[in-house]
């Protein structure tokens, strides 16, 4: 068995590791660190994992040796860290948003400040499978996906790949957004009365998911607006971009069959009947897969692209247990084959 | 063993052997309802669905 530790567990998206971990057929969790829960047991935070895991938080001070570290601890944190955690294993999975960028430059400019250990941001490799699956398998350390980022990029992979898109266009991408984005630590605005029911326009433009997607492509002019509304599983991404003059809705059925078929854990839902016609969120709590669709308006060429993950599990800990897998050389799909609940 | 392209996908569908004239089949990839409108050669059209509107 394949010995790996999460550090930083306490938090969901650490939660969400150890229910696919404790269930993946090829390893074993060493330990799994939290200094604010340390002793007490990971089911008390994460009650889910009652009577599944028999495992205490331990200190991240005492860490043993393992195969593989998964960091999920704040961001900033990891790049604080990087060098003495990288001594504790030969292969890293960081779920932060520290080594997500290539470029220090980059970095800055969306963080807000220096990166503490730019010479390790050219190690890690971007850990999206879908764009980066032959970089993975061949990588050590490896990076998290941003939630948002992950729908966004994936929402319009298709007509990307596929050189459908106009680059002389913008691109807009409206994105709907659970609360537990917002991670486990509460603040005002993740309080209940103020966020039950909401609607609510957070971020506009500028949100820092924002790099990803364009470090994934080169697009001059992409805006992406961060809404959240009454969920606390759920991104729904859904871009509006121009594409070429000859470009058919047939053809855009061609690429995302290409792009669904070459992707194991992306699905195109683009139904002419019942209520499920186009990717929800929903169906998709607890699963790692990405529902993609779309709709053209043949006579304009505008396009309207969609796709719909779980955030804690496409958008964190399930792309980055897959990311295992690619590292590993074990079938991608391992430990990660729950297809979510209907209804729910 | 007779075929057909979805007209709205193009996705290619089997027909079975004793398809009858005038009857609906269903795109297995976008679920579109198509009629049967001539055998002999095979031809099928659109058939009318059920919008959904959940706006008004």
């Amino acid at each position: 068995m394949t010995k790996v530790s999460i550090i930083g567990g306490s938090g969901y998206a650490g939660g969400e590791l150890i229910r696919l971990l404790s269930f993946h057929p090829l390893v074993q969790i060493q330990q799994v660190t939290s200094r604010s829960h340390l002793g007490e047991y990971v089911y008390q935070t994460h009650p889910n994992l009652r009577k599944v895991s028999a495992l205490k938080f331990s200190d991240p001070q005492q860490l043993e040796p393992v195969d593989i570290l998964f960091l999920a601890l704040p961001h900033g944190e990891a790049q604080k860290q990087i060098t003495g955690l990288a001594e504790k294993a030969g292969k890293i999975i960081d779920l932060s948003a520290d080594f997500r960028l290539r470029e220090q430059d980059l970095y800055e400019k969306w963080y807000g400040k220096p990166h503490s250990a730019p010479e390790w941001l050219g190690k890690f490799t971007y850990g999206l499978p879908e764009i980066n699956r032959t970089a993975i398998q061949t990588a050590d350390y490896v990076s998290g996906v941003g939630c948002n980022a992950t729908a966004s990029i994936l929402a319009i992979l298709p007509v990307m790949q596929s050189q459908f898109v106009d680059e002389h266009e913008p691109i807009t991408i409206e994105i709907k957004v659970g609360s537990s984005e917002g991670g486990a630590e509460p603040n005002p605005g993740s309080h209940h009365p103020e966020r039950s029911g909401v609607i609510r326009t957070f971020s506009a433009f500028g949100h820092r998911h924002t790099a990803e997607v364009i470090q994934a492509f080169p697009i001059d002019k992409i805006w992406l607006t961060m809404t959240a509304v009454d969920l606390v599983r759920g991104v729904l991404a859904t871009a509006h971009l121009q594409l070429k003059d000859s470009v058919t809705s047939k053809d855009l059925w061609k690429a995302y069959r290409s792009v669904t078929q070459e992707n194991p854990f992306l699905r195109l839902v683009n139904e002419k009947r019942g209520i499920y016609r186009v990717p929800e969120p929903k169906v998709l709590a607890g699963s790692n897969y990405a529902d993609l669709g779309f709709a053209l308006d043949e006579e304009t060429g505008h396009l309207v692209a969609m796709c719909a993950i779980d955030n804690l599990m496409k958008g964190a800990s399930g792309t980055a247990v897959q990311c295992m897998n690619l590292m590993m050389g074990w079938d991608e799909k391992l430990g990660l084959d729950f297809p979510g609940l209907h209804p729910i | 063993m007779n075929t057909v392209n979805c007209l709205e996908c193009d996705a290619e569908i089997i027909l079975q052997s004793d398809v009858e004239q005038n009857e609906i089949i269903v795109c297995p990839d976008c679920g579109v309802d198509l009629e049967v409108i001539n055998l002999d050669p095979i031809t099928i059209n659109l058939a009318p669905m059920e919008e959904e509107d959940w706006g008004e």
